[in-house]
């Protein structure tokens, strides 16, 4: 890491969705902030020079030739574990897996210990990711006290101290009166809550998909409609109330059909999903695998197909990670007993570039989706190359293949299903509040 | 692979024949004689023994079968599973005269299996042995009382006894590994 | 023949019947005055129980029993288990003392296979969850061989609590392989959304048991009462409950089956429990013949 006065990234391909940008260009970063962008049209050929190397007059000069330079990208869903649950992750080793991985913003969900449901945890996590983060930490905190599902967290003064949402992530608020109420709630301020949608009665302590591969296997089955069920509801609570609705982590056919009508009736409602949802299927938890347990969980083949049209055609907004890291020892337990999550920060990115590739998306549209929606629909200066924005940029190579390891991950989460898949991708240079981290250079010193 | 062939039908008859003289003749008859034969070979070749004696003496000797997979020393060695085929002594062999009937007699492994096995029956009162082939090779104590023929072998030469029964041309051959 | 029996899924249609076969080898040493043969003498298994079972636990001992193997029972309620030790902790613990074979029974889907991939020991599945029970799955094919002279062209009926049954889920792989037709019958509620391919699948247990050469009763969970499966026993036994009048509508020859305990009255009338084409306690028997088959063949 290090911090120069000015750094000159040069010959890259600039996309920046906020501003409609995407050309060859230079991007001038300065004081930590984005001085310039400067777009010349085609690409200038190579010159005789190194990579990334600091000339003489205190300037920094990054070769992005044949790269992407694109605004920091920013996830709106994460578990940074800390405070409560630091042998999963913390708020250092978190940071570092989303720098990793391309995030230069990344938001907490409350769902420590204690909760994040009041100003002091709050506090603390701000605190915490300014003396120990690598990147920008904006909180999310709980909905409802102990995240019970019973009574108002203080949302306003949470915000006061910085939270930008607010969910009972991991647990549905289950009494719709008490949900109206935050909804309700929301108006007097600007934040929105993320509704982590399941009908906890419906699901039933089930562990996987209910369907084929769950009757073949024994393993107690949460139908899609336990999603579904839950999200009509907050699509109606929405749309009477008119208080800001975010649904977290869509998995199913039926959940992407509520969403794009209650959007297409003007209910003004966003949406997120994640990259496990539409990279792979319930066929993942064959022979048992604990690290494709996930909730809500892995759908079947025609859900990530619906999944993907929502992406195409806007009805899911965003593109969050989910990441859920968790000790070795939870994983290798029963699979009823295992924790659900997946540690996402570090292949989120290479995952969702195969819907570029895929043609599903434009890589301006996946732009979007993992750095400019999430930042407008928290409210945060983020996810730009504006000039004077706050110098968050990554450098990606995107041809670049990787195998994934989850023994190099910066995350204690090692749990991954993606182990030994072959992706392409790699954020190598990856710019946070104006700090360069070389994460080429990084992975040859501790991979 | 070379085979040759030792014994044809007709010797094998000729073998049978005499063995079973030889049984009458040591036991002084029939009474209190019962055959058990050892899967597979032995079984064929003591109802054989069971149909001449009849012939003989007009007397009808009990057949048993005996499978001694379960009662092997050689399990944990074991590559290919043992198939374990039917044990079936439909009398009871206390106070009996048993004549253990197998093809071939070679280290007498089998043979101290089918002892064992043939304990968790009853007490018989004796138990003789009957084997078509002896072909050496001898790890523990045991002797055959009937012999149809002494063969000398190398450890690493085969033989095969082939039977009617199992349908196939009725001959003893030796195989020569290597 | 694999290391380990986790799943009827994992072997073949001729290994199945190897075992089969073997069973019925095993069960002429069951009817001998000494029941013991010496083939396993010298090697230990563990029985490895983490929810309640006297019979298949009984079945399995006697079954090590009659193979001459030293037998270690390691039940939940003496094991440090409760103490908060990982399940992993006990299974690698367990392997330290120098075990050949591993039974285990688990309340959670999944966990033999789990184990089995954790120890070199052949690890036997005596029931996991509401996923497998091997075992059995082979001895009711034990039963129906021995009955019926063969399995492939049988009309089977599987009756009640499909949806949390382990045997009725090992018993549909095994009877399809080895060429049986099979019908689930029961209530909705308790029936897979998703039934495995190749079923049929009846509400109507007129309909269900209708010519079937065999009728298996799966025993109903009391436990479920009050959970809105059904209303209540009464009302189960007048709908899915096995009577004498509704037995003459199977095959005139066909077999009465519970892999038990049963619920008499609940989901068969206690006549029918005890009537000639009843085979349940030769069910029984076959039991610790095809354990002691399993056991021998694993490699």
């Amino acid at each position: 890491m290090m911090m120069d006065k000015r750094t000159h990234i040069r010959n890259g391909r600039i996309i920046d969705p906020a501003q409609g940008m995407d050309g060859y260009g230079d991007l001038i970063v300065e004081d930590g902030l984005i001085a310039e962008v400067c777009i010349k049209g085609a690409e200038t050929p190579r010159k005789k020079q190194s990579a990334s190397a600091a000339n003489p007059g205190g300037e920094r000069i990054i070769d992005a030739r044949g790269m992407l330079v694109i605004p920091g990208l920013v996830d709106m869903h994460t578990h940074l574990r800390e405070p409560g649950f630091e042998y999963k992750e913390t708020i250092k080793t978190g940071t570092m897996a989303g720098i990793r991985g391309g995030f230069t913003s990344l938001c907490p969900m409350p769902n420590t210990n204690p909760v994040n449901d009041n100003p002091t945890v709050a506090a603390f996590v701000i605190k915490k990711a300014m003396a120990e983060g690598y990147c920008s930490v904006f909180p999310i905190g709980a909905i409802t006290k102990g995240q019970h599902g019973q009574e108002l967290a203080e949302m306003g003064l949470m915000q006061e101290i910085g939270c930008v949402a607010y969910s009972d992530d991991g647990r549905p608020v289950m009494n719709a009166l008490v949900m109206r109420r935050a909804l309700e709630y929301t108006k007097a301020f600007t934040f929105p809550l993320i509704a982590h949608c399941e009908d906890l009665s419906l699901s039933d302590d089930g562990v996987m998909n209910e369907g084929h591969i769950s009757t073949h296997l024994g393993l107690k089955g949460v139908p899609a409609a336990a999603e579904e069920v839950m999200i009509s509801r907050d699509i109606m609570l929405a749309k009477v109330t008119g208080g800001k609705l975010h649904i977290a982590h869509v998995s199913t056919r039926g959940s992407v059909e509520l969403i794009r009508r209650a959007k297409s009736e003007g209910i003004s409602i966003t949406a997120e999903t994640c990259p496990h949802y539409f990279s792979i299927t319930e066929r993942a938890v064959l022979g048992f695998d604990t690290n494709a347990k996930v909730n809500p969980p892995l759908r079947t083949d025609d859900d990530v197909a619906a999944i993907k049209e929502g992406l195409k055609d806007g009805t899911i907004d965003v593109i969050a990670t989910d990441h859920a890291p968790h000790h070795a020892d939870e994983k290798i337990l029963e699979f009823d007993r295992a924790p659900s999550g997946i540690s996402g920060l570090e292949t989120a990115l290479a995952l969702s570039l195969t819907l570029v590739t895929e043609g599903v998306l434009t890589i301006n549209q996946l732009l979007e989706k993992m750095a400019l929606n999430p930042s407008r629909i928290l409210g945060i200066e983020r996810g730009t190359l504006k000039t004077a924005a706050v110098a968050d940029v990554v450098i990606i190579d995107v041809e670049k293949e990787f195998i994934v390891n989850p023994d190099t991950f910066a995350s204690k989460g090692k749990n991954t299903p993606f182990r030994g898949w072959t992706l392409k991708g790699v954020p190598s240079v990856v710019i946070s509040k104006g700090r360069i981290y070389d994460n080429v250079e990084w992975k040859g010193a501790n991979g | 692979m070379m085979n040759k062939e030792l014994l044809n039908k007709q010797d094998i008859e000729r073998i049978l024949s005499r063995i079973a003289h030889e049984i009458m003749e040591k036991n002084k008859g029939p009474e209190k004689l019962c055959l058990v034969g050892i899967q597979r070979g032995g079984v064929h070749i003591a109802h054989r023994l069971s149909a001449r004696i009849d012939m003989i003496e007009h007397v009808s000797v009990p057949v048993g079968s005996l499978d001694i997979s379960l009662y092997r020393d050689d399990i944990s060695r074991r590559k290919k599973l043992p198939i374990v085929r039917k044990t079936d002594i439909p009398f009871d062999i206390s106070e009996k005269v048993i004549v253990l009937v197998d093809d071939v007699l070679f280290t007498g492994r089998s043979i101290r299996a089918a002892l064992d096995a043939l304990m968790d029956f009853g007490r018989p009162a004796q138990i003789q042995l009957a084997v078509l082939i002896d072909r050496g090779h001898r790890e523990l104590p045991i002797r055959a009382d009937y012999v149809g023929k002494n063969i000398p072998t190398a450890r690493n030469e085969n033989i095969e006894v082939q039977l009617e029964e199992e349908s196939a041309e009725e001959k003893v051959v030796l195989i020569s590994g290597e | 023949m694999p290391k380990d029996l986790v799943s009827i899924k994992d072997i073949s249609k001729e290994e199945t019947e190897a075992l089969i076969d073997t069973a019925l080898s095993f069960k002429a040493v069951l009817r001998r005055d000494i029941k013991k043969v010496p083939a396993l003498r010298g090697k230990t298994v563990v029985n490895l129980f983490f929810e309640p079972s006297t019979r298949t636990k009984t079945s399995f001992e006697l079954a090590e029993k009659r193979l001459s193997l030293d037998v270690i029972n390691f039940a939940v309620s003496s094991s440090s288990v409760v103490k908060g030790e990982s399940l992993l902790d006990t299974v690698r613990t367990i392997e330290s003392y120098g075990i050949d074979y591993l039974v285990i029974r688990h309340p959670s889907s999944g966990v033999p296979h789990f184990i089995a991939k954790q120890t070199h020991a052949s690890v036997v599945n005596a029931g996991d969850g509401i996923n497998e029970h091997p075992t059995q799955a082979l001895l009711d094919a034990v039963t129906m061989k021995e009955r019926k002279g063969g399995v492939k062209g049988l009309e089977v009926a599987i009756v009640g609590d499909i949806l949390h049954s382990r045997v009725a889920r090992s018993n549909v792989d095994c009877l399809m392989k080895l060429g049986a037709s099979v019908r689930l019958v029961g209530p909705p509620t308790l029936i897979p959304l998703n039934p495995p391919a190749g079923v049929k699948v009846y509400y109507d247990m007129d309909d269900g048991i209708r010519g079937a050469d065999v009728v298996m009763m799966l025993r109903i969970q009391l436990e479920r009462q009050g959970k809105s499966f059904f209303p209540s026993t009464k009302e189960f036994f007048k709908y899915w409950g096995l009577s004498a009048e509704r037995l003459v509508l199977a095959d005139k020859d066909a077999l009465v089956m519970h892999p038990g305990p049963m619920n008499r009255g609940i989901e068969i009338a206690s006549d029918v429990a005890d009537c000639p084409q009843s085979v349940i306690l030769e069910q029984v028997t076959n039991g610790i013949a095809v354990r002691m088959a399993v056991i021998y063949m694993l490699q």
